[in-house]
């Protein structure tokens, strides 16, 4: 069952989603994919491997343009934007190292391995024209301290740090430029139990105290119920429920989304 | 073997015409937009990659018999690289060969420019090893390539944040990216960034060929040149606390040259022509050194430090 | 007296798709109201969907069947029929709810989670947390347990963190299950005055009290299920 209420929202989407589908040939990666997500709002993708759920973040994160549909975002300055009819090439990319961020599963996947910490986080700030040395270093070492990293590690190589760390560092590397919109593949994936929860915590700070708007990925229950909203579905493609997030968890109506909860391992 | 008959079996400059009008079309193309790399068909040439094949086609491209063609390696016109350059042109391009700036209208060089102002009709041919700038950040060319054409330089930044995180202050010295034009960012190849401002505005053509990589580009005279820097950390070029030993010269690039097993050692212009002119010019060298033993050591150490 | 919530003719049963595609009826035909500053006590006997009841006016449970409306910024919202915004809001600022469970990311500091409510209001970050030391102290969790999450805790202690995020906020409404159960006498009696409080202040609470006493000390009426159960 899918909520047909949440199109009627008086208030400014941030992104607006309508009748995507990406095919690969024949076969669907994700269809009939239509949700708006609201300023500050969290919404969580679940469903197993092979759901379409990265396929879906990838369409509307505009890394792939999907085969059908639309994808709409309301930026700063020139109000809504149809990503891949209204804005250019060098816009999307422009926006997706600002007002956007994207946080890989494997931190390797979002992080330059062969530079420090500190020009990991600054890389997005010389991107968008900050020239002033002491200004870049300042702003990584705050970071650094958001992200509860040593400042002492500012100009340590990534590869020297633990996985939970090189995971916080790609998080303050994306979230420098304060951007609006954030987009999470499995952020706690690969990651032990320990410090799963000291990261869940970050984020769901972050997300509080900076306003996000997140879509966030993932496989685990316990991840999409502690950090969102809004839960949607995924199976085979498609979406097959979605509506609040306890409401989802605790009172399934789908059959998949039954099977999903209930096998849900007690600890 | 005589020089005629070594010429004879080649056309032209070794490379055949329709080569030279392809390189052609691709310099004018780098011409028309400074500082963009362009790719060209790099033919196979009688010498080892890394030894200049990049800069010897767009010489040979360029070069015509009224030309006169002077050939450096690390400032030097008698180091083996410079030398069996110009004797290739000399054997299939019936050209004059000299060792003085002034009088050179093609200078092919490896790593400097020379001390003496280039001035306007003379070109400048660089030998490139690795022209992409951004290439020890990012290793995709399709990333590299989008990055050019989007003008996304803030990975060069990057870098340069790196070297004064590392070493306090921006330690690279030679490949120092320079902004072309205010718009391509340019690897200026392995030029030590001493020779970076005179790039800038400089009177001559400047031409880039890099053999292996098979990319051409171009500073056209007369145009910005600016390198990179922060602004709490600004662009400087090297300087040293001796002046040259030899010269007495004060603000040419030096070469340190090691002179004996005892750890004595002197600082002498890697510029051999412009070092020899000022001591020809100069009444009175201002050493003790023996100028033979000196000379020689320059060259010595240009080929020991390549 | 306003009415805080008018439930009209609702329905409730769950489907079992993974077994067989069981039914199970819960009740049906519930008519319900809750006036504001009143106490009522949701009775029944044990699986007669009490609690379900109760989650279905948070809207945590879907509503098969009629219309329960709630009175959010002096409006009436159906929130079978709201979208999950809509939901969202009328919970931040209108319906407090204090389940027997409580659900927390490890590791957050007791006291955050307790202040998290007024924050989520937009209410001054030092405020809150001095307002959450105050009920945390009242509640008697030791200050030394404040900075610690509460998954550490006790039954009792989890309970009372529960009710303390419960209370906070100055909701126009509360849903309580089960709030003293698993209390000593003296921690009863501070929920209780805390009940009385709200009440004062024309809050409208429903309650599932277990504990006879209890609820004769603060409810004025009560609302038993039973009568609804589906055959």
């Amino acid at each position: 069952m899918t909520s047909s209420n949440q199109t009627r929202s008086p208030e400014q989407a941030l992104l607006s989603v309508k009748d995507l589908a990406m095919m690969y040939g024949n076969r669907i990666g994700c269809q009939n994919i239509s949700f708006d997500l609201r300023p500050g709002e969290v919404l969580g993708i679940v469903g197993e491997s092979g759901s379409g759920k990265s396929t879906l973040l990838n369409c509307i994160s505009a890394q792939l343009k999907p085969t059908f549909g639309s994808v709409s975002y309301h930026t700063r300055h020139d109000g809504e934007q149809n990503l891949f009819e209204d804005m250019s090439e060098p816009e999307r990319r422009f926006l997706m190292r600002t007002d956007w961020a994207f946080v890989h599963q494997n931190p390797r996947d979002g992080l330059r391995m062969g530079v420090s910490a500190g020009a990991n986080i600054g890389e997005r700030l010389m991107a968008v024209g900050w020239r002033h040395y002491g200004n870049i270093r300042d702003t990584a070492t705050d970071w650094l301290g958001k992200v509860e990293i040593s400042t002492e590690r500012l100009d340590d190589l990534p590869s020297t740090f633990s996985g939970g760390m090189q995971q916080r560092l790609q998080i303050a590397r994306n979230l420098v430029t304060a951007p609006r919109l954030v987009f999470m593949d499995e952020p706690t994936g690969g990651l032990d139990v320990s410090v799963q929860a000291k990261l869940l915590d970050l984020l769901r700070g972050l997300v509080q105290n900076l306003g996000l708007s997140v879509v966030i990925v993932t496989h685990d229950l316990a991840v999409a119920r502690l950090l969102s909203h809004r839960l949607m579905v995924m199976k085979s493609g498609h979406v097959v429920e979605s509506g609040l997030t306890d409401q989802v968890l605790d009172d399934p109506q789908d059959p998949y989304t039954q099977l999903l909860v209930s096998s849900i391992l007690q600890s | 073997m005589s020089q005629n008959t070594t010429a004879s079996s080649y056309n032209y400059a070794y490379l055949d015409e329709q080569t030279k009008r392809m390189i052609r079309r691709a310099l004018l193309k780098a011409v028309a937009i400074p500082g963009y790399q362009v790719p060209f068909a790099g033919r196979e040439m009688p010498m080892p990659y890394g030894w200049g094949t990049g800069g010897v086609q767009v010489t040979a491209t360029v070069i015509g018999p009224s030309d006169t063609l002077k050939v450096i390696d690390q400032g030097s016109d008698d180091t083996t690289n410079a030398v069996s350059i110009r004797q290739f042109f000399e054997k299939t391009a019936d050209i004059d060969t000299t060792e003085k700036t002034k009088e050179a209208t093609v200078i092919q060089t490896r790593h400097r420019i020379p001390e003496e102002a280039l001035t306007e009709g003379q070109i400048l041919v660089y030998q490139v090893p690795i022209p992409e700038p951004l290439r020890f950040l990012e290793p995709r060319e399709t990333e590299t390539r989008k990055m050019h054409a989007l003008e996304e330089y803030g990975l060069m930044h990057v870098k340069l944040y790196e070297d004064i995180s590392r070493h306090g202050h921006i330690a690279t010295t030679y490949a120092y990216p320079v902004k072309v034009n205010g718009r391509y960012v340019m690897d200026p190849s392995p030029t030590p960034k001493f020779d970076n401002p005179k790039m800038d505005n400089c009177a001559a053509l400047q031409l880039f060929g890099a053999g292996r990589e098979k990319r051409i580009y171009a500073i056209p005279p007369y145009t910005k040149v600016q390198s990179l820097d922060f602004e709490d950390h600004p662009f400087e070029i090297q300087s040293w606390d001796q002046d040259c030993a030899l010269c007495g010269s004060t603000d040419s690039f030096l070469d340190e040259v090691i002179l004996d097993d005892k750890g004595n050692r002197m600082f002498v212009c890697s510029d051999s022509d412009y070092c020899q002119s000022r001591r020809d010019d100069s009444i009175s060298p201002p050493v003790e050194h023996s100028l033979a033993q000196a000379s020689q050591m320059q060259s010595v150490n240009s080929e020991a430090s390549k | 007296m306003s009415k805080m919530i008018n439930v009209e003719n609702v329905a409730k049963h769950f489907t079992l798709h993974n077994q067989a595609s069981m039914t199970i009826p819960v009740f049906e035909g519930i008519s319900f109201f809750l006036n504001q500053g009143e106490c009522v006590a949701l009775t029944g006997e044990s699986g007669s969907g009490k609690s379900t009841f109760m989650r279905m006016l948070y809207a945590n449970y879907i509503c098969n069947k009629g219309s329960i409306h709630i009175r959010h910024n002096d409006q009436l919202v159906d929130i079978v029929k709201a979208d999950p915004h809509q939901i969202l809001d009328v919970r931040k600022r209108t319906l407090g709810y204090v389940s027997q469970f409580l659900r927390v990311i490890p590791r957050v500091p007791t006291i955050e989670i307790v202040a998290e409510p007024l924050i989520a209001l937009g209410q001054d970050k030092e405020l809150a947390i001095a307002k959450a030391q105050d009920i945390l102290a009242r509640l008697r969790i030791p200050e030394r347990l404040w900075s610690l999450s509460p998954l550490t805790f006790s039954g009792g202690e989890q309970q009372r963190v529960n009710i303390a995020r419960g209370f906070i906020a100055d909701y126009p409404i509360l849903l309580l299950d089960e709030p003293t159960a698993s209390l000593d006498a003296l921690n009863r009696q501070t929920v209780l005055d805390l009940i009385e409080q709200a009440k004062d202040r024309g809050c409208a609470i429903l309650g599932i009290f277990h504990d006879q006493e209890a609820r004769d000390a603060v409810c004025s009426r009560t609302f038993d299920v039973t009568q609804f159960q589906s055959a």
